[in-house]
């Protein structure tokens, strides 16, 4: 099991996370919500909690809680831009169905 | 798909409820948008990749509008329809814009602000200002991926309500909403304040296009208060450009220019400026309409000598600003530029060899105030968990109450911050006296007459008492909005009486900068002029307590020569008090004491006088003691 950062995405993560200042890598998560079931959640972390499941790809250190887990293994985080807007982009092999937005999906 | 941003632990939104906040930099040159993403506060670029935006708004006949790059470069050839600094007329009526003889523009005067003739038809300030911050909008809008929930819009701190509400009614006209206005220094601030994590003592040099603000701030622990403002509404980096401009037509002898030669002159004139940044020499060179060609070479030197009177203008709000916040050059932890003429190497000099250290500049000058607009907005959005930012505001003038003869007793002094209230006891001036008029002024100076009015109001059904007696407490409050209500209440009954003013109505930032500049310059004259005053209203009460005296008892207890004595004395003041002359202060004063001293034996004969008719006809074990 495990989740994978492109090296865009991880140079990208490292840079907010030095402007930040503070925090100890990023945390990946999905949340019950939104019109297709779930949602991703991208956090900053200051604190692992006893049951993060931690990954460290491309230098940055990666963590989720087994639950979000079984839905986002073989996940690869990327970071893209399109037009004016940049941001990232989750790839995620489980996903069956992503609403027209994107920013929630169903396994 | 949509892309994502990195949110605070703990923060993230659920799905299509991003709070989009940005901050909006509405500069009278050029203006920018920023926004924080994955935790960053970044200005957000357009197509070509270019932040910045000039606040130029350019209106064709066929109706369409061009804002930005390409109407500045149309400046020149059309210069009635292409509205520069439009920033200077919002909220601002034709006889507060100064050199509005020497703008290309056609002025209409109309209630409240200007507008503007153009081929399109009139148009108020407030509208070519939505101009600018729709492109901003949009440009955010495709920036973020998503309608934006909010706008934090900064302003400079000498704006007053009229110009304030003209700036939210440009951004309502725009489709945003304005969750809060945030003067530009306090932005600049944050942005360098969260981003560095100082603490301490700062000051906010901010030369702007058209306007210099000064400010001193204090930060400590994420909270910023200012501690003091100061600034010249109208100085800024488009004076530097008319230095050029001015050194141009005096030494090549241009005369007879049409406004289309102006306008060109006077962007190569910023051009040159700009070169100078990098360059000890420049050439400027360019054509007039009548083909005859203007050509000169302008040394960095030749610049320096040009610009000195204008750059020595900047100190004198600084200095003010200081003696404010009672602190010294040495205090200061921090001097933070802002604004893209303080890129000027000889101003990084001058700036550095006044507060004896090298201002910040490791923010780019022109994106500062919208970075820090973009983190107050991220967090008023609340995107921003955890660590507060509160944001402490001043009093620009100072509030008070007139007060016998004419004067002004201040009772919230400037630069107080707020949300605040003071209190303070008032009383009547004459015997039985039942109603109090109240008049609230603002400004420095000692004499009402030289304040700005704000309110009147009366308090009544104050019980009869004896002058003195009476206790009145005046209270002043200031809410976080700037808001002032006073209130009076008589102490023993209870009788209450208030009014809700707003502090600022009415003040432009010129009369503030007036009447702050006029209190220091008139200190010693407003000093004289108070101790006249108390001295007319002493005479004044001795008068009036000497009269009702006489009328009362003294035919019966002064002999012929001390009741002639008294009044030569009582009308010998009354006339001095009658004439008022500015120069009678000493006269007056002696006039006071002398009657003061012919009348002690008077007094102490009715005070004689009030014990025996106390006690007289009375058994002696009657009277307790």
């Amino acid at each position: 099991m495990a989740v994978t950062l492109t090296t865009t995405a991880a140079s990208r993560v490292q840079k907010f996370l030095d402007s930040r200042g503070k925090g100890i890598g990023l945390r990946l998560g999905v949340k019950t919500s939104g019109c297709s079931g779930m949602a991703y959640t991208l956090e900053f972390v200051d604190e692992a909690l006893p049951e993060d499941m931690i990954f460290e790809s491309n230098g940055v250190k990666v963590l989720i809680d087994p639950t979000s887990l079984v839905y986002m293994d073989g996940t690869e985080l990327d970071y893209a831009k399109e037009g004016l807007n940049e941001g990232f982009k989750f790839n995620n092999p489980n996903a069956k169905a992503n609403c027209g937005c994107g920013e929630s999906f169903s396994v | 798909m949509a892309l994502l941003q990195i949110t605070e632990p703990g923060q993230s939104a659920a799905p299509h409820q991003h709070r989009l906040a940005v901050g909006i930099d509405l500069g009278t040159t050029h203006s920018l948008v920023a926004s924080v993403r994955s935790g960053t506060a970044v200005a957000l670029p357009d197509v070509a990749g270019r932040a910045l935006l000039p606040s130029v708004v350019h209106y064709q006949a066929d109706g369409e509008i061009d804002v930005g790059w390409d109407a500045r470069s149309n400046a020149a050839k059309d210069p009635r329809n292409t509205i520069v600094s439009v920033k200077r007329f919002m909220g601002r009526g034709i006889a507060d814009i100064a050199d509005a003889k020497t703008m290309p523009y056609e002025f209409i005067e109309s209630p409240g602000m200007v507008k503007l003739k153009t081929v399109v038809g009139e148009l108020s300030p407030v509208e070519v200002s939505a101009e600018i911050l729709k492109v901003l909008r949009l440009r955010a809008e495709e920036s973020l991926g998503g309608e934006l929930s909010g706008a934090v819009i900064t302003v400079p701190a000498y704006f007053d309500d009229a110009q304030r509400q003209a700036t939210k009614d440009a951004a309502r006209l725009a489709g945003l909403s304005v969750l809060r206005l945030l003067n530009e220094p306090t932005a600049a601030a944050i942005a360098y304040g969260l981003d560095n994590a100082s603490e301490g003592i700062y000051c906010v040099y901010d030369l702007g296009g058209g306007t210099f603000d000064f400010s001193i701030l204090r930060l400590t622990r994420g909270v910023f208060e200012v501690l003091a403002t100061s600034g010249d509404s109208a100085l800024g980096g488009d004076d530097f450009d008319q230095a050029i401009f001015n050194w141009l037509t005096e030494s090549l002898k241009l005369d007879a220019l049409t406004v289309e030669d102006r306008r060109l002159l006077l962007t190569e004139a910023r051009l040159a400026k700009e070169r100078l940044t990098d360059d000890a020499v420049t050439e400027i060179s360019c054509s007039l309409l009548n083909h005859s060609t203007v050509s000169a070479i302008l040394s960095r030197e030749m610049f320096i000598e040009l610009t000195k009177p204008l750059l020595g203008k900047t100190f004198g709000p600084v200095r003010r600003a200081l003696r404010d916040a009672d602190l010294q050059v040495e205090d200061v932890q921090g001097v933070v530029l802002v604004g893209g003429a303080t890129r000027m190497p000889h101003l990084r000099v001058a700036v550095t060899d006044f507060f004896y250290r090298e201002p910040l500049t490791n923010l780019d000058p022109d994106k500062v105030v919208a970075l820090g607009a973009a983190i107050q907005a991220n967090a008023l959005v609340g995107n921003r968990g955890g660590d507060e930012l509160l944001l402490l505001d001043v009093i620009p003038l100072s509030l008070g109450i007139e007060t016998m003869g004419g004067l002004s007793e201040k009772i919230i002094p400037r630069n107080v911050t707020i949300p605040s209230a003071r209190a303070q006891d008032f009383t009547t001036f004459k015997d039985g006296q039942t109603a109090m008029s109240f008049h609230v002024v603002q400004g420095e100076r000692e004499l009402v007459s030289e304040c700005r009015s704000l309110a009147r109001f009366d308090l009544r059904g104050i019980p009869p008492m004896v002058a003195g007696a009476a206790r009145i407490r005046v209270t002043f409050q200031v809410d976080a909005d700037g808001l002032l209500s006073v209130s009076a209440r008589e102490q023993t009954t209870g009788h209450e009486s208030q009014i809700t003013v707003k502090p600022s109505y009415g003040l432009t930032d010129t009369e503030i900068t007036g009447m702050l500049s006029a209190g220091i310059a008139n200190a010693e004259h407003d000093k004289n002029m108070r101790a006249l005053r108390e001295a007319q209203v002493d005479a004044r009460r001795l008068l009036d307590a000497t009269e009702a005296a006489m009328a009362e008892s003294g035919h019966e207890l002064l002999s012929k020569l001390e009741w002639n004595e008294i009044w030569s004395q009582i009308y010998e003041l009354a006339e001095l008090l009658i004439m008022g002359d500015a120069n009678s202060l000493e006269s007056l004063r002696q006039c006071t004491e002398t009657l003061n001293a012919v009348t002690t034996t008077f007094a102490s004969r009715r005070m004689d006088e009030s014990i025996n008719k106390a006690l007289s006809g009375r058994q002696i074990e009657s009277i307790n003691i």
